[in-house]
């Protein structure tokens, strides 16, 4: 399970990796992106904040200490695209009151497992005897309800357009079977609304994007075009090896040195221009959008979410149990709202490292590897150093 | 759950639901493949191809290269263990519960 492998990687993973793949062409990328940034004159004023959406990408930029190696004329703001981390209390709650059911059994995947809700979280239900099971892909949930056709099976349905498809390809399965005791719990969430909001954000000066890779996989790069088109801001999508990253940081300052904002695609070898044809049918049957989402940290974000369309309303957890659905308002002490729209770094947060730890969250953006401020706690960031690692060393 | 995982098809299981094996890593485990057929690459022709697996289902094909670059990064990302004793431990659930 998920919380059963931290603490022991815990010490190794304080390290940045010391070496990796074409480590000379890493250091030619960071010369050039030096040179671009003492030739952007915005940059000599105050640094430029480039945005990573995707939290995979949060995650590789700690592993390899990537924003210690950039000038200090460019900075990284750790974006919202951790479905995990912008869970909010009230979905975990939902989930917790199916789960409790004696006729369920709850399947999720393990970066659910220990978000907190007002209650408890999953983890906690499970240990409290609530039948929940961690499994690694929706058609394991399936499978599992065709061998217990006496329970009802709920799938926890979370992720951006990455495992959308899965969900919504794993119901068409279902209704292909004739299964009758399988549930999805649809918290699908997509991210171009949400950058939209950010983008909306009075209290945010963001200069360029770092796009979503395998988001992207699936609907291409069209769907961002507005953010060149009406915020004039520059977004290159990127893969996730360091290379990878270093270059799209590249290629956005390149970018706003010529005066130009494209959306660029440096993950062409995995992000084609149409996205993924059967994974966007899929999802274009089952699901549709919600007039709102909420979001841990942003609040109520127009669209930003999707549910399962009336044809699908058999397979639909939502439906069938009557969720409370209670918005539960984050902890007052927790900034992991600012911390997302970049207004703060998750060190400046009033609880990090203190109330809130990997061990014992009281925010999403601690609880999995790609959040922000787990990844600031566990590797230590630019400023935060030794502080941080010295404190998780001792934990 | 957004990196995914490289994988190579072994074997096509069942062609209507497209259903594959699919070796990742030396375990090998049942895989929806749908999302990389089309009529280009029928589901005979995926067989040896190497895909990038995402919770159980290929996503994208990839070359060789790009898999083992892909793994190495998970490697040390520590997200490929993690990855696969999810995998492990999933089938397991799903038998234990016969």
């Amino acid at each position: 399970m998920s919380n059963d492998s931290g603490n022991g990687k815990q010490g190794s993973g304080l390290k940045y990796v010391d070496e990796f793949r074409d480590r000379a062409k890493a250091q030619i990328l960071v010369k050039e992106i030096g040179k671009l940034a003492a030739d952007i004159p915005l940059a000599q004023q105050r640094p430029l904040q480039i945005m990573e959406v995707c939290g995979g990408h949060t995650h590789s930029i700690f592993r390899y200490g990537i924003e210690g190696m950039l000038p200090k004329s460019v900075e990284l703001v750790h974006g919202p695209g951790c479905p995990v981390c912008v869970l909010p209390m009230g979905r975990v709650d939902d989930c917790v009151a199916i789960a409790e059911r004696p006729d369920v059994i709850f399947t999720t995947f393990g970066d659910a497992m220990r978000v907190p809700g007002s209650r408890k979280s999953l983890s906690q239900a499970k240990a409290d005897g609530a039948d929940v099971r961690v499994v690694y892909s929706p058609m394991d949930a399936l499978a599992l309800a065709c061998k217990n056709p006496e329970r009802e099976v709920v799938f926890f349905g979370i992720g951006f357009e990455t495992t959308m498809p899965s969900t919504a390809l794993t119901v068409l399965q279902a209704e292909r079977d004739g299964i009758t005791n399988f549930w999805v719990f649809c918290n699908h969430i997509t991210i171009v609304p949400t950058i939209k909001a950010i983008l909306d954000s009075p209290d945010l000066a963001l200069d360029g994007f770092l796009g979503p890779g395998h988001v992207s996989m699936v609907t291409g790069p069209a769907p961002y075009e507005f953010i060149a088109r009406f915020y004039r801001r520059p977004m290159v999508i990127s893969g996730f090896e360091p290379l990878d990253v270093l270059q799209s940081i590249w290629m956005v300052l390149r970018q706003i040195k010529e005066g130009r904002c494209e959306i660029e695609n440096q993950y062409a070898r995995i992000v084609p221009e149409a996205g993924n044809a059967a994974a966007l049918k899929a999802v274009g049957q089952v699901y549709e959008l919600r007039e709102f989402f909420e979001w841990r940290g942003l609040g109520s974000i127009d669209h930003s979410g999707v549910k399962m369309r009336e044809a699908y309303a058999r397979f639909d957890a939502e439906r069938r149990f009557a969720v409370p659905n209670v918005k539960i308002t984050d902890p007052q002490s927790c900034q992991c709202g600012e911390v997302l729209k970049g207004a703060i770094k998750p060190w400046q947060c009033k609880v990090f490292g203190s109330a809130c730890t990997p061990e014992t969250p009281l925010g999403a953006l601690m609880v999995s590897s790609e959040g922000a401020c787990a990844a600031y706690y566990q590797y230590g960031g630019k400023r935060t150093g030794e502080a941080a690692a010295a404190e998780a060393e001792t934990a | 759950m957004c990196l995914g995982i490289p994988g190579r098809i072994v074997t096509i299981d069942n062609a209507d639901d497209m259903v594959a094996t699919v070796d990742v890593c030396g375990i090998r485990r049942k895989i929806n493949i749908c999302c990389v057929v089309d009529d280009e690459h029928p589901v005979a022709s995926c067989v040896g191809d190497w895909v990038l697996v995402h919770v159980g289902f290929a996503m994208s094909r990839i070359d060789a290269e790009e898999a083992a670059e892909t793994l190495k990064i998970l490697e040390e990302l520590g997200e490929a263990q993690a990855e696969l004793e999810t995998m492990q431990a999933s089938e397991a659930l799903s038998e234990a519960a016969e």
